[in-house]
């Protein structure tokens, strides 16, 4: 097996892949909520991207990813056999499991990809898991069998109903608290905007809350300082005190604010790789 | 002979307006002849007071005798035997405060060019035998890992080979020679020098991993109880930046000289056919007074803005910097305010930076370290209009490493706690350059891993 090697490639809905991707040093020590850093070539960008699972023995990672812009697009000419540029991790804090009982976790849109390994981590650390995924419609829906098979309870949300049950997912987070359900946390992965609100509804029912934020990242080592955060009036490097968060310390409107930064220019950059080259790099 | 001109010869260097809007190196270096004219200036001081002032102890008097012998390649084997980078701390070295401040010709004139003389050996030494053929030590089976590739590691793992070690160096970046390649920008340093020395360090039979976070990936232990290094060198650097605290810090446009100077050299977001995305701002203003501030506004420059300032809270006689940077600064247009402090960010309702608000500033009493201390001058509040500002006030020491590895005894600085030979409390594990000091030069780092490696030998050699 070659280094960075994809071993294994699977569409799961027209946007998103899962990879399953040789990196042994990485695999070894991978725990649920950590992260690797990618480039997919000499010229490509760092991106960080959530370990979905790992394999120690066979030394394969698990990546799901949303094609979103010009890096994610690129990944999708690698197949099975390629190889990535690079591949560095675990990076991150793991996910912080002792001491909980009964949780829920909340996953919105592509979040749900990042929401996977903590859900069925946790259940298998042996606390109760509850999964709220909530997507646009119908055809983005994803992992509803692997969430099935790896928690408690499942609840799968579509905002136009045509999947699932019709509705946000903080409005089923609240049904069920109201419901008598006991949470020890609640969990959110997904877009700032969602985030914020489910750390909200948490929060008003007196339920500690956590959020995986994901910040742009360069070097993945506090070196750059470019995924900084406001957490409870202090400046936190996402990549080495997260990615996960107390939800009610996380200043939410200068994080909204700073996840659009570069939107313009990946703007252009996403229109060039489609136009013009199809996806594919115009030099070797 | 002796050639009785007080200045230096000039380098030849691209034109100022020229020269600020690429990232070719700004200079070409001496010719033969100049560096005999320059090396013929060297009056063989008895004492060498220039040696004292060399962190490692070139024999720099040696060397020069060599070059105005003509004698070109001789000069760079006498620089090798106490230096592992010649031909980078020729052009990255604060020579002002080291060599060359010691140099007698300084009291009346201009010192001997030492540096660019150095420069001109190693540069002579590539062209000329660059693509010698290394043969690879013999091994003397003992194994020693080396943790980051900064000058500090190669000039460890690079002494280290030489003595028949198996060394292998763990780099988390992709790319190896840390603060030489993510930091210190082409157009000072080309990158192609860094890589030819690892090239070297590889034919000799040193092992890279990159993307490899010791502390993550591996701990120092586990090196040590499951890989089989019997040693250990921690080179790590201190790459922590560090913020003001200043209202605004977190608004769209605002980013430390680290990440700026990351994504143009490292990730070369200045070339076209990278990905790398960056702001492309028109008014930029960077604060501090550092090397690390001055190529990032000279980088801020060559990315096409049309006004950059350099603020710096204390006067010209207080800047850090390297003189001949200040200098080159200056010439390709940097606007340098001096005596300001800033006090807060301003931005739009987008959160866009918009402003740098600043007070002025004047030198009172002196302080502890003997600078006189700047004070705020009530009432001189006042807002530069800028569009993006690059914060370049210092680094710390990320704690990974010690954090990470059982019993690691830190300093008083929270680096890495090492003796003068480099060794810490931990038998067999040894620490230097930047993670040991915070923020130094490149010499001192080098300079702290060649003692590492004669540290590393003794113990191994009990
Ligand atoms: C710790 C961490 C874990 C992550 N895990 C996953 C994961 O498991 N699966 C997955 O699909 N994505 C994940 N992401 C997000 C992923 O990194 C981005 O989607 C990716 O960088 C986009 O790169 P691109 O070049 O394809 O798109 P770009 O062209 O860079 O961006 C396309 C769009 O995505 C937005 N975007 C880019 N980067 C980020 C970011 N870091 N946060 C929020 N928005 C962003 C841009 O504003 C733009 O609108 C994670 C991010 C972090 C920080
Ligand atoms: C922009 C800039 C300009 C400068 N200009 C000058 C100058 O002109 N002259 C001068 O003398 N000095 C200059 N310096 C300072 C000089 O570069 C440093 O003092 C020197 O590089 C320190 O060397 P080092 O080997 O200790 O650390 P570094 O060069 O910082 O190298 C450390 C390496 O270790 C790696 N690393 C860190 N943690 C880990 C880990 N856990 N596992 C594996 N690898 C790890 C890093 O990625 C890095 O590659 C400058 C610094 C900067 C930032
Ligand atoms: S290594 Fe640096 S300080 Fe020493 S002689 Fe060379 S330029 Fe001067
Ligand atoms: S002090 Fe200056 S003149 Fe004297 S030996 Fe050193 S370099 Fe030559
Ligand atoms: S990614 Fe650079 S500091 Fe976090």
């Amino acid at each position: 097996m070659k280094k960075f090697e994809v071993t294994y490639k699977r569409r799961l809905n027209d946007n998103m892949v899962w990879l399953k991707i040789y990196a042994p040093l990485v695999a070894r020590k991978a725990r649920p909520g950590q992260f690797i850093i990618l480039r997919t070539d000499e010229y490509g960008e760092r991106i960080p991207l959530t370990m979905a699972g790992h394999n120690e023995e066979d030394g394969t990672i698990d990546l799901i990813y949303a094609a979103v812009g010009r890096t994610t697009m690129l990944m999708d000419q690698l197949e099975v056999g390629d190889c990535f540029a690079d591949i560095v991790g675990p990076l991150g804090k793991p996910t912080k499991m002792d001491g909980l009982k009964r949780v829920c976790v909340v996953g919105g849109g592509t979040g749900n990809a990042l929401a996977y390994p903590l859900a069925c981590g946790m259940h298998d650390h042996g606390v109760e898991t509850v999964m709220i995924e909530g997507f646009k419609n119908k055809d983005l829906v994803i992992l509803e069998d692997e969430f099935r098979a790896g928690v408690d309870e499942l609840y799968v949300m579509t905002d136009d109903g045509s999947y699932g049950e019709k509705g946000f997912t903080t409005a089923k987070l609240e049904e069920l608290i109201q419901a008598g359900e006991k949470f020890d946390e609640v969990i959110a992965v997904g877009p700032p905007m969602m985030m914020k609100f489910t750390c909200q509804i948490a929060e008003k029912y007196g339920i500690h809350s956590v959020a995986s934020l994901t910040a742009y990242m360069i070097d993945g080592t506090g070196m750059c300082g470019g995924c900084r955060c406001n957490i409870g009036g202090e400046d936190k490097f996402v990549c080495v005190d997260g990615p996960e968060f107390d939800g009610a310390l996380v200043d939410w409107d200068e994080l909204i604010q700073r996840s659009a930064y570069y939107s313009d220019q990946e703007a252009e950059d996403r229109a060039h790789v489609c136009r013009l080259t199809g996806g594919v790099r115009y030099h070797d | 002979m002796i050639n009785l001109v007080r200045e230096k010869n000039p380098m030849p260097e691209q034109a100022p307006d020229v020269r600020n809007k690429n990232f070719l190196e700004v200079s070409s270096g001496y010719t033969e002849e100049m560096a005999i004219n320059e090396a013929m200036r060297c009056l063989k001081c008895r004492k060498k007071p220039c040696m004292s002032g060399c962190p490692v102890m070139v024999k720099i008097p040696d060397f020069i005798a060599k070059i105005a012998e003509g004698e070109f390649e001789a000069a760079y084997q006498i620089i090798s035997e106490t230096s592992s980078l010649p031909a980078i701390c020729g052009r990255v070295c604060p020579q002002e405060n080291q060599c060359e401040g010691k140099c007698v010709h300084g009291v009346k004139g201009e010192p001997v060019a030492i540096g660019r003389l150095e420069r001109f050996a190693a540069d002579w030494h590539a062209e000329h035998y660059g693509d010698e053929e290394i043969k690879p030590a013999e091994s003397n089976g003992h194994k020693v890992a080396v943790i980051g590739a900064g000058p500090a590691g190669l000039a460890c793992a690079g002494d280290l080979i030489n003595k028949g070690y198996e060394v292998t160096v763990y780099e988390s970046l992709h790319k190896t020679g840390g603060v030489l390649v993510y930091g210190i920008p082409q157009f000072r340093l080309p990158k192609e020098i860094v890589a030819a020395e690892v090239a070297k360090l590889e034919a000799k039979g040193v092992k890279f991993v990159t993307n490899a976070i010791v502390g993550r990936a591996i701990t120092v232990d586990e090196l040590m109880k499951e890989e089989g290094y019997e040693s250990v060198f921690i080179g790590t650097g201190a790459g922590l930046p560090s913020f003001m605290k200043i209202p605004g810090e977190n608004l769209l446009g605002v980013c430390s000289a680290n990440e700026y100077l990351t994504r143009i050299n490292l990730m070369k977001a200045y070339l076209p056919e990278y990905d790398t995305p960056i702001q492309h701002a028109d008014k930029i203003a960077v604060v501090g007074g550092g090397n690390v501030a001055m190529d990032a506004a000279r980088c801020a420059k060559r990315m096409g803005a049309s006004e950059v300032y350099i603020i710096y809270r204390r006067s010209m006689d207080e800047l850090p910097a390297r003189a001949e940077e200040v200098h080159h600064a200056m010439e390709e247009g940097i606007i340098f305010k001096l005596l300001t402090n800033p006090v807060a960010i301003k931005g739009d309702e987008g959160g866009h930076v918009t402003g740098i608000e600043c007070v002025n500033m004047e030198l009172g009493e002196p302080d502890a370290s003997g600078r006189r201390r700047p004070v705020v001058i009530e009432g001189s509040n006042h807002v530069v209009p800028v569009d993006m500002v690059i914060m370049s006030i210092g680094t710390k020491l990320n704690t990974l490493i010690l954090d990470t590895t059982d019993e690691l005894a830190a300093n008083e600085r929270g680096g890495i706690g090492a003796d003068a030979s480099a060794a810490t409390n931990r038998p067999g594990i040894f620490a230097g350059g930047d993670a040991v000091t915070g923020a130094a030069t490149v010499i001192k780092a080098m300079g702290a891993g060649k003692t590492a490696a004669a540290g590393i030998d003794e113990y191994l050699s009990k």
